[in-house]
């Protein structure tokens, strides 16, 4: 499939790879407080754009990748804590497992694959199902994962946190990873299958008729995203080094689709630009409530207001802008540098997202 | 025998608490198309209604100190203008949403609300005593009951029969209907769009409140994610009812209801802690059997 992108088609993700570099390096320069939020960002930028490449081509709102995300972080807290406080507090764990300890890269493979095995499982049953059902289904496996994560003493650690992960992911690790997941999305959404499955996106029946197996494409999707969420997981494990069940509920799922529909579902870009936005209005927030000086008066907004403004601005957004910021678009180079790209006529009367 | 009647009881009384929840999301979609995950906030509302808006740990009763038969209305009219408030400044404008959209701005408006009374209410969970003469328990032959169980079970029949005589004889109640069938053609026909779906608002908030009362009585504790469970439940029994069907959101409801208590009460003790993941477990299966649910309500289907 690689051979029949031509130049111009890769534009687009070195484009964004180049932006989030930007953005990474300007956040280096930062404190701390700003280092730990940029850190934040990258890895949530690697669970968005591992969302996309399912919720964005097949057009299914998917509540469970948050989900795949908890699996993929305890896998790699399986693998690199200290054997010495797994054989006291995880009895349940093999014993390979157990008393083993594995470097970074493996737990973060290990994360993936965990992810995308479940996908698989998940996928096989519930692909067959489309709209709302679907992202019901998906709901379902959030609660199953959160009640069996969060209940599996010997496994889990249960309601008590898994503690002692090595902190390694810093700045440039998380970039990495992020390039790496915007490539990956990328192949494959101009690989057939990423046609395919956006094909049935737009009208399944059609799609159907065409001779696409859409339980098939959208199997293969589930996967590849479940992969890119948990391997997401793996590196927000390692980033903070605590592990708790109920972090990964309903606050983050909310967060990350906030973070997609911000963007635009429509196009990988929408995916990258909406994380560095709602990080950035979150940030704007936060530090407001903690209480800005302005001349001689501080002010500060009452504890809470991060999240309802997080809600007020996506709902703003849905009204005014259904299809995101990106209206569904790729960032390409600039046609002419003189004269601003004028809309498309596919992007001036699209109806609105997930269409 | 007794341990089992007394089971079933209580599977019948959450389950008519589902049920009531799963009308409320039932009637929304049936008309909008709209998943409202708001609906369990909405609840939330309706049960801190009852105090003074204050951070402090202690909860102090205001209107829930009155008198139920003042009481009750009070706080189906405060979350009856919540729920018109959401449709008029979110759900209004995105009128012509696919239902993803739509779903999304739901889950919007609900970490608004929570987060609202998080920062009317402080974090910390509240006691709060309603009714309390409702959890003195009645012996029958044996069968030991709080007249709570009984009272749910009884205001779900009520509330179920009166939305089915409003929705079968009364004139906005075929309006109602009518638009869920197919809601340009009742346009067409005169059925004035936003009246409809603001009445439909109405309902579902009056079905909260009933909720929130109910399920404030039983538990006695206030939360600011209170209604959250319920209406995840709830949004289960819908579209295992039959997504769109009225009977099927009742149906799911009390199927979903009866299968946590029953889970409950029969699972291995060590398994108990997983009952959730079973009652999932069991919703995903539903769904692989019957995509469209156990009642499937015929204008949701696309014809093409």
């Amino acid at each position: 499939m690689s051979l029949q992108v031509s130049w111009r088609g890769l534009i687009t993700p070195l484009l964004l790879i180049a932006g989030v570099a930007v953005v990474t390096f300007l956040g280096v320069l930062g404190g701390d407080q700003v280092q730990t939020s940029l850190v934040e960002m990258l890895i949530r930028m690697v669970v968005v754009v591992g969302i996309w490449v399912f919720v964005g081509n097949s057009g299914i709102i998917s509540f469970g990748h948050v989900g795949f995300m908890c699996v993929g972080a305890y896998a790699a807290a399986w693998a690199t804590v200290d054997p010495n406080w797994k054989s006291i507090m995880l009895t349940g764990l093999p014993d390979w497992l157990q008393n083993g300890q594995y470097p970074f890269p493996f737990a973060v493979i290990g994360g993936a694959v965990l992810a995308a095995v479940v996908a698989l499982l998940l996928g096989a049953a519930i692909m067959r199902l489309s709209g709302i059902a679907a992202s019901i289904a998906t709901f379902a496996f959030l609660m199953i994962v959160n009640s069996v994560y969060s209940n599996w003493d010997s496994v889990t650690g249960g309601t008590s946190s898994i503690i002692g992960i090595p902190t390694v992911v810093g700045p440039w690790v998380a970039f990495g990873f992020a390039a790496g997941a915007i490539l990956l999305a990328y192949a494959f959404k101009v690989s057939r299958y990423g046609l395919m499955l956006r094909a049935s996106r737009e009208d399944e029946v059609a799609a159907k008729a065409s001779a696409i197996n859409i339980v098939r494409v959208r199997l293969v999707a589930f996967v590849i995203s479940a992969a890119i969420v948990g391997l997401g997981g793996a590196l927000w494990a390692h980033f903070l080094g605590v592990l708790t069940a109920d972090s990964f509920y309903l606050s983050l799922c909310f967060i990350t689709l906030a973070m997609l529909v911000v963007g635009g579902l429509g196009s990988l870009s929408g995916a990258v630009l909406g994380v560095i936005v709602v990080t950035i209005v979150v940030e704007v927030l936060r530090t407001l409530e903690g209480g800005v000086t302005l001349g001689k008066t501080m002010i500060s907004l009452p504890p809470g207001s991060q999240e309802i403004g997080l809600g007020i601005v996506l709902a703003l957004i849905m009204i005014f802008r259904p299809t995101g910021l990106t209206r569904g678009q790729e960032v390409q180079w600039p046609k002419r540098w003189s004269r601003p790209a004028a809309p498309s006529v596919e992007a001036a009367t699209a109806p609105s997202l997930g269409e | 025998m007794i341990n089992f009647l007394q089971n079933a009881i209580d599977a019948l009384s959450l389950g008519s608490l589902y049920a009531l929840v799963a009308l409320g999301i039932g009637l929304l979609f049936g008309i909008l198309r709209l998943v409202n995950f708001a609906h369990g906030d909405f609840i939330t509302i309706g049960a801190y209604s009852l105090i003074l808006p204050s951070t402090n740990v202690v909860a102090t009763m205001l209107i829930g100190s009155w008198h139920w038969e003042l009481l009750i209305p009070v706080v189906c009219a405060i979350v009856v203008v919540v729920a018109l408030a959401t449709d008029a400044l979110v759900f209004r404008p995105l009128r012509r949403s696919t239902a993803p959209t739509l779903m999304i701005a739901s889950f919007a408006v609900s970490y608004v609300i929570q987060n609202g009374v998080l920062m009317m209410y402080g974090a910390r969970p509240k006691a709060v005593n309603l009714w309390s003469a409702l959890t003195t328990q009645i012996t029958i032959g044996g069968l030991r009951e709080p007249v709570l169980q009984v009272v749910t079970i009884a205001t779900t029949v009520a509330l179920m029969v009166g939305l089915s005589l409003f929705l079968r004889h009364a004139r906005w109640g075929v309006q109602m209907r009518a638009a869920a069938e197919d809601f340009r053609m009742a346009q067409y026909l005169g059925v004035r769009g936003n009246f409809v779906i603001g009445l439909a608002f109405a309902v579902s908030g009056i079905l909260a409140a009933a909720v929130s009362l109910l399920f404030l009585a039983q538990t006695g504790a206030l939360s600011n994610v209170m209604g959250v469970p319920l209406a995840l439940f709830a949004f289960v029994a819908v579209v295992v009812g039959g997504m769109g069907s009225l009977p099927g959101a009742v149906v799911g409801g009390f199927l979903v209801g009866i299968v946590t208590t029953m889970l409950q009460a029969y699972l291995p003790p060590d398994l108990r802690v997983f009952r959730d993941a079973f009652t999932f477990t069991f919703v995903i299966i539903v769904l692989l059997v019957r995509p469209a649910g156990l009642i499937p309500s015929r204008s949701i289907v696309e014809r093409v």
